[in-house]
């Protein structure tokens, strides 16, 4: 990116990951949250009775492989919101703004450190999803679920995706919350458009197909593109230093 | 991003998208003024932080920035940092005209350290520099912040945590931060706020030599003591800009010389006595024995008038001068302001 310096980027990133290892809470709450989201699916898919998984494996199998990703839709949600009210709240913002970082610079930078986190946990999560079916599960259930070339493409690529959106929506609150506790409450409205399109797809309004995870993959990239840009717009120096914008 | 997004962001906000690199570079004349600021006002909506503000900074002025509170002292210590943008006036910051376009340049060449120095409570000492350092583009952060820990005698503290260090420490390490970029102008808000006498002297202290290194400081303060000591000119500002000058400067524009006499019984004819004597142009007592001669020119004065005082068979107990403080002379502009109330 033009005039992006990627030094100051690189020490936002940074500095954000070790101020998460020294807060235990956040490193306990940050691993506890995707472990929760794990339970279901995995219950889920062992008690699939062996007859239905023949004849409809597929249907079975579905709703808790899409489950999965609604860990990359909640869990960023609350570092996200803490992000720019935090350091509000710490007094540290406005030094930090006196430093030459442009606004760009260190929105990418505080997205990045809470994206990373999560996908780290979510492919991490995903990984041992499938590992327990490869290992535990019945063997038509692992093969059904390991067929789904469709479904496991979308898990990965919608990652990321969808927990982009809820990290600019939650900066997007915290850029304007005057309370952290206020910016993680609103921030965790993010997750209910994902948790929406769960559903559609859960229920069969529409039917999950690799056509339809790349258009979902495709509008979400647009979408997160412009809510970036929004975020990045929101983020006037003289409003946060203020509270009132020039 | 596309180029108009660019141009979204920078009309938008505060200048940061724009980097050094697109900044014009700027070479010093020798004497060019570290800070100029001219006819610069701040309003936020009908209120008006501050207004038609002028004046200069010489590089390796320590120049203190006085008011009451709400002056708008810190909101001009913003502008010039470009945290906020001015409705009206020009500036020149670090030899870089204050815009939105030339945000990250001037903020690169400045520091400022606001009045509460924010720190990472969960992160050391060395790496709450190291960050900065890291925003700051710093070559060989690892020595920059030895000599900047050294500076401010924290270099045994720093692997502790800034979450344990007192107010005082943390405002030392502050201080560190804001000496790590060797900025041309260095912003000082309320730097001993807060802090305990023995504190604050240590930062006094450390300001102190800071101006021995002639590096150019743009203090803001209440305290009228430690501007006294430690500026080289004040200006005292109450929304517009009363005044502009050294300590002494002001002295002389606001107060008439005076000389303080003391006698060991009152004059019987004090009129007779200072009347006769050219130099006292008019003179008052509050308390027997005990006179103000408005004088002039206190050298010229001083023989004349003890020489008076013994021709008139006076017991002189003492002649001095008296001298008004920076305290006397800031009472006495914001009284102004007030409508002549006493504070």
């Amino acid at each position: 990116m033009k005039n992006f310096n990627y030094a100051r980027f690189s020490a936002v990133v940074k500095k954000e990951m070790r101020d998460y290892r020294r807060k235990r809470s956040i490193v306990v709450t940050m691993v506890i949250l995707p472990f929760l989201f794990l339970i279901e699916p995995v219950v889920a898919i062992f008690v699939v009775p062996s007859t239905s998984v023949v004849t409809g494996a597929k249907t079975y199998v579905l709703l808790p492989i899409l489950y999965l990703l609604l860990i990359p839709s909640v869990m960023p949600n609350m570092l996200a919101a803490f992000t720019v009210v935090g350091e509000r709240e710490q007094g540290t913002l406005e030094p930090l703004l006196t430093t030459p970082i442009s606004q760009r610079e260190f929105i990418a930078g505080k997205g990045a450190a809470v994206l990373i986190p999560t996908m780290a946990l979510t492919y991490g999560i995903y990984a041992l999803f499938l590992l327990a079916t490869e290992l535990f599960a019945k063997s038509v259930v692992s093969s059904a679920i390991f067929t789904q070339g469709a479904l496991l493409v979308a898990l990965i690529v919608l990652a990321p995706l969808l927990a982009s959106w809820s990290i600019a929506v939650g900066m997007a609150v915290s850029v304007r919350a005057t309370e952290i506790r206020v910016a993680q409450q609103l921030g965790t409205l993010a997750s209910i458009p994902p948790v929406i399109l769960i559903l559609i797809l859960a229920v069969g309004v529409i039917h999950p197909t690799l056509s339809v995870a790349l258009i979902f993959a495709l509008v979400l990239l647009a979408i997160d593109v412009r809510a970036i840009r929004i975020v990045a717009r929101m983020m006037n120096r003289e409003r946060l230093v203020t509270g009132t914008k020039s | 991003m596309t180029s108009h997004h660019d141009a979204e962001i920078q009309s938008t906000n505060d200048g940061a998208a724009t980097t050094a690199s697109t900044a014009a570079p700027v070479s010093h004349a020798p004497g060019e003024p570290a800070l100029v600021v001219s006819h610069l006002t701040k309003r936020f909506g009908d209120r008006t932080a501050f207004s038609d503000v002028s004046f200069e900074v010489a590089r390796g002025e320590v120049f203190g920035f006085l008011g009451p509170n709400g002056a708008g002292k810190t909101t001009t210590v913003r502008t010039l940092g470009t945290l906020i943008a001015p409705t009206s006036g020009s500036a020149i910051v670090a030899g870089i005209p204050l815009s939105a376009e030339n945000g990250v340049e001037i903020r690169q060449r400045i520091a400022i350290m606001p009045e509460a120095p924010g720190l990472y409570s969960r992160l050391t000492v060395t790496e709450n520099l190291e960050y900065f350092a890291a925003l700051f583009g710093l070559r060989q952060p690892e020595s920059r912040i030895h000599d900047a820990l050294a500076s401010v005698n924290l270099a045994d503290r720093a692997q502790d945590l800034c979450g344990g260090l007192s107010k005082g420490l943390r405002q030392r390490v502050g201080l560190a931060r804001t000496l790590m970029s060797d900025p041309e102008v260095m912003f000082l808000d309320e730097p001993t706020s807060g802090l305990d006498p023995v504190a604050a002297l240590e930062v006094l202290t450390l300001i102190s030599a800071l101006r021995e290194k002639g590096v150019t400081i743009f203090l803001t303060t209440h305290r009228l003591d430690e501007a006294e000591k430690l500026c080289d000119r004040v200006a005292i500002l109450n929304t517009t800009l009363r005044t502009v000058g050294s300590p002494a400067d002001l002295r002389a524009q606001l107060f008439h010389s005076t000389l303080i006499v003391r006698t060991l019984v009152p004059l019987k004819d004090p009129g007779g006595v200072f009347g006769a004597i050219a130099s006292v142009s008019d003179w008052h007592s509050n308390e027997p024995g005990r006179y103000e001669l408005a004088v002039a020119d206190i050298a010229q004065a001083a023989p004349q008038v003890a020489r008076g005082l013994v021709g008139a068979g006076a017991d002189v107990l003492a002649i001095g001068e008296n001298e008004h403080s920076l305290e006397d002379v800031y009472l006495a502009l914001v009284n102004e302001d007030r409508g002549g109330k006493q504070l």
